[in-house]
């Protein structure tokens, strides 16, 4: 027969847990408003959005399973509150043409700076305002994963379950999501030279 | 992979996201790193797709607000 735990060990444990947990989340927001700040359409929402993720996890911390991937929960946590707050589900965009394949942006820039060699002086052409407006421009599906796995450094698991979706479609989702930010990034150089 | 028997650079382009990301097959790998060993019209776009990467991540991180990680930790549930 199991031996019931004193009251006041059970609660002194139960605090423990709850403290180390809130120190351990405390500790990722950081990372966690980093994806945020661009899951979210603006600084604004992104801190809500942290906001309100905190405040659920602190209150749900029961339903965390200690050693699995805690940014990985939080991160869930966020992606669902966002969706809730009325995302909804875009169509996806017909293929453009310039999507169709993976080497124009290069091209592009090269060939208006007059064929420059040197790869890391062409990615210089790009400002930070550039890639983070192209970078909101990518529709939610896309941006999503790029954000999660490229800025986050998820893996594409993780990405998976935070987003609940199968991985292929992480994969192909990836695949097009950077190609059409690669797309609005020339886009929007081009505009900028003319 | 589908191979692009006239235009192996169609082909090295096709993979150039599956390469980065570490997810070919290894004989894919050979297979990219052998074009790319010869052709440097590929591993210039190569090496930017890297540089971009980095660039974007780096370009795309703002630090949290101090006031907001103020505001989580207040947001912490406290002992009775």
């Amino acid at each position: 027969m199991a031996e019931t735990q004193p009251d006041a060990t059970r609660i002194a444990a139960d605090a423990r847990d709850r403290i180390r947990f809130e120190e351990e989340a405390l500790g990722l927001s950081d990372q966690v408003y980093r994806v945020a700040r661009h899951l979210a359409g603006s600084r604004e929402e992104a801190e809500d959005l942290v906001q309100e993720t905190y405040t659920r996890a602190f209150r749900s911390w029961r339903s965390y399973q200690p050693g699995t991937n805690l940014r990985a929960w939080l991160l869930r946590i966020l992606t669902n509150l966002n969706i809730d707050r009325g995302r909804r589900a875009q169509r996806t965009p017909p293929m453009q043409g310039l999507e169709a394949n993976d080497y124009f942006l290069y091209d592009r820039l090269s060939e208006s700076d007059g064929g420059a060699s040197d790869e890391d002086r062409v990615v210089e052409r790009l400002s930070q305002d550039d890639i983070v407006h192209a970078l909101s421009t990518v529709p939610h599906d896309f941006r999503d994963v790029i954000v999660l796995v490229d800025i986050g450094d998820f893996s594409y698991q993780d990405a998976a379950q935070i987003l609940d979706i199968p991985i292929g479609t992480v994969m192909s989702r990836l695949h097009r999501g950077r190609r059409i930010l690669k797309r609005e990034l020339a886009e929007s150089v081009l505009e900028e030279s003319s | 992979m589908m191979g692009h028997p006239d235009d192996p650079c169609a082909h090295c382009e096709e993979m150039m996201q599956p390469y980065l990301d570490h997810i070919l097959s290894e004989a894919e790998m050979r297979e990219a790193e052998m074009h790319l060993d010869e052709c440097e019209w590929c591993r210039k776009r190569y090496r930017f797709e890297e540089s971009l990467r980095v660039y974007v991540r780096t370009a795309v991180s703002e630090p949290m607000p101090a006031a907001l990680k103020q505001k989580l930790a207040a947001l912490r549930i406290p002992l009775n």
